[in-house]
């Protein structure tokens, strides 16, 4: 440890050695980015097409041919519930883009101007985070049609709320620590104050606060669909397949394949995401407001 | 108390004023209509039909003629089942808000124990078992868990019924209730129970826990006496915004279990651009959130004398 320690470490890489000891978080990034990578592969490698019908093979139970069997119209289950994956990580990954944009932007314009302006600005955060975001999204949804550009746009729009508030926060204490005012004694510009002095220190937060989205707006893309609201066909998502395998429920026969398959790659995804973002949170010891 | 509750009554009513208004705006200014919707019909057929529900007037006549409506219990006409909105919707509600009283309920009187009864026990058997029931929480959302839940309990053990809602008190009834309301509760009971004992355990740290004990106080009343009251706070402000999701997720559980309720309603008319059902459905809504957040207020003053209504 004492050879070790005679090496500067970041806070970055001091966070990333944390991250790395914790096996819970280690073992679900490894998972995660499994499930992620196979979401191409699989459709790509598989000898059935996520859009082809065989009306004949309808609701085939899992067999050699079809390995999560097939669903109401005779597609390829696993091929569709890897398929869908794509969509369900792209909606995540792009709507927390969006949030990130819009809430990094928002929060730090409104830290840094500080008084009037910020308080304004933060009343409005407050406004938004008291209505009940579904019940927007619901209806913007049902208004503007379903396609999937619009679904990570109003997804991403209705997120970056807290995000805004965690840099909002940071940067407003930023301001006052005496290292920027080194710097800023010492003639540093204020755009290289930020770039060199502030970023930095933010970067940590963001981090961990969008790593918690990316599940959150699955999550939320995934209740949409399962609605008719969001991703609709040929195009599918997890939420629209589970919204399937939902409808195929009859007292005849138990079509389990249909709801067990795109549901637990759902849940291992929900559950990695945040195992992730948990590790990183206590990694980067961020205090969450 | 009383000037708390005008004051709260007034606001409320004026967010309600407001949510109407900005619902009509969107609606009125999103391109297409709802008669223009499938097929395509002859113009004076359209614009008779346009008459008979007001779409030919301007943007001010409309409005007034919707918020006069409101003022006086007139809901406006279902463009897709010719039919008054308040026929529609108020058979409707009770079960809705049946599912989400009893959700509720469950949510609080699972989650609340499981959680003391972890922080009493951290790190044995019982704490294990709340962790566990919260990671499911995490990870199996409503969509996913009702039609689960469907499979194993109604339709392979044929324990409980797959479908529908009450229609008297007999028990066979009676038992379909149960699939649903676990299902809305699931989550819930998640989040509660870990509040519960994150709460519990940060108040049985406190000084005035220390004095119960040493004055010779048994484990029992220091937990439920004295520990218990501070250590639901958290919970309690969790139950403004569970309210908010119970509402959202009913829809979901609704429609896995066949409810006849509002939620049906809301989707249909949503998707069918039925402007009159998805208003009303909303105004019905959004004031259920209003008075729950006002009952939660006024539960935290009955908890702690400390916050004043005002």
């Amino acid at each position: 440890m004492s050879d070790a320690a005679v090496e500067g470490r970041s806070p970055g890489q001091l966070a990333l050695r944390r991250f790395r000891k914790n096996r819970r978080a280690m073992l679900s990034f490894w998972l995660v980015l499994a499930v992620g990578c196979s979401t191409p592969l699989v459709p790509l490698i598989s000898p059935h097409d996520y859009r082809t019908q065989t009306l004949e093979q309808s609701k085939q139970s899992p067999s050699e041919k079809y390995w999560m069997g097939t669903d109401t119209n005779g597609r390829d289950l696993m091929v569709r519930s890897f398929y869908g994956g794509q969509i369900s990580f792209a909606v995540g990954l792009l709507a927390t883009a969006v949030s990130l944009f819009i809430g990094v932007g928002y929060g730090a314009v409104s830290g840094f101007l500080g008084g009037k302006v910020d308080g304004l600005m933060m009343r409005f955060v407050d406004v938004l985070y008291g209505l009940p975001n579904m019940f927007l999204v619901i209806i913007i949804m049902s208004l503007l049609g379903r396609s999937f550009l619009i679904v990570f746009m109003v997804l991403g729009c209705f997120s970056w709320m807290t995000m805004s508030r965690i840099v909002r926060g940071q940067v407003l204490s930023l301001k006052e620590k005496e290292f920027v005012e080194a710097a800023r004694g010492l003639g540093v510009t204020t755009p290289a104050i930020i770039a060199r002095h502030m970023l930095p220190n933010i970067v940590g937060p963001v981090i961990v606060y969008a790593t918690l989205t990316v599940p959150s707006v699955m999550l939320q893309e995934a209740f949409l669909s399962f609605l008719g609201l969001g991703i609709s066909e040929p195009q599918t998502s997890w939420g629209l397949l589970i919204s399937d395998g939902a409808g195929a429920l009859n007292p005849i026969r138990i079509y389990w394949w249909l709801v067990v398959f795109p549901g637990s790659l759902l849940a291992i995804t929900l559950f990695c995401l945040n195992a992730v973002g948990d590790g990183l949170r206590d990694a980067f010891d961020v205090q969450q407001r | 108390m009383a000037l708390f509750l005008i004051k709260r009554l007034v606001g409320g009513i004026l967010t309600l004023y407001v949510i109407a208004t900005l619902c009509f705006l969107i609606i009125y200014f999103t391109p297409g209509s709802p008669l223009t919707g499938e097929r395509n019909m002859p113009p004076e057929v359209l614009r008779n039909l346009e008459r008979a529900y007001n779409l030919d007037k301007p943007l001010h006549v409309q409005y007034l003629l919707r918020m006069k409506g409101y003022l006086t219990g007139d809901f406006g006409l279902s463009i897709r089942y010719q039919k008054p909105v308040a026929e529609l919707i108020f058979p409707a509600f009770p079960k809705s808000l049946e599912l989400g009283c009893i959700a509720f309920f469950f949510a609080m009187v699972v989650g609340v124990p499981l959680g003391i009864l972890a922080a009493a026990r951290q790190n044995r058997i019982p704490d294990y078992i709340s962790s566990s029931v919260a990671l499911f929480g995490i990870c199996l959302p409503n969509f996913l868990l009702g039609p689960l839940l469907a499979m194993v309990f109604a339709l392979w053990l044929h324990w409980l019924p797959v479908a529908g809602w009450p229609e008297d008190f007999s028990l066979e009834e009676l038992l379909k209730v149960i699939l649903p309301a676990i299902t809305l509760a699931g989550v819930h009971i998640a989040y509660i129970s870990r509040l519960t004992r994150a709460g519990m355990l940060d108040v049985l740290h406190k000084d005035f826990i220390r004095t119960a004990r040493s004055k010779g106080l048994d484990e029992r009343s220091v937990f439920l006496k004295h520990a218990l009251k501070n250590g639901v706070t958290p919970v309690l402000s969790y139950a403004g915004p569970m309210a908010a999701y119970i509402i959202t997720g009913s829809v979901v559980v609704e429609k896995v279990f066949n409810v006849p309720g509002l939620g049906q309603h809301f989707v249909d008319s949503a998707l069918a651009r039925d402007q009159a059902v998805f208003m009303g459905a909303i105004l019905i809504y959004s004031s259920l959130v209003i008075v729950f957040n006002l009952l939660v207020d006024i539960g935290y003053s009955l908890l702690d004398p400390r916050v004043r209504l005002a």
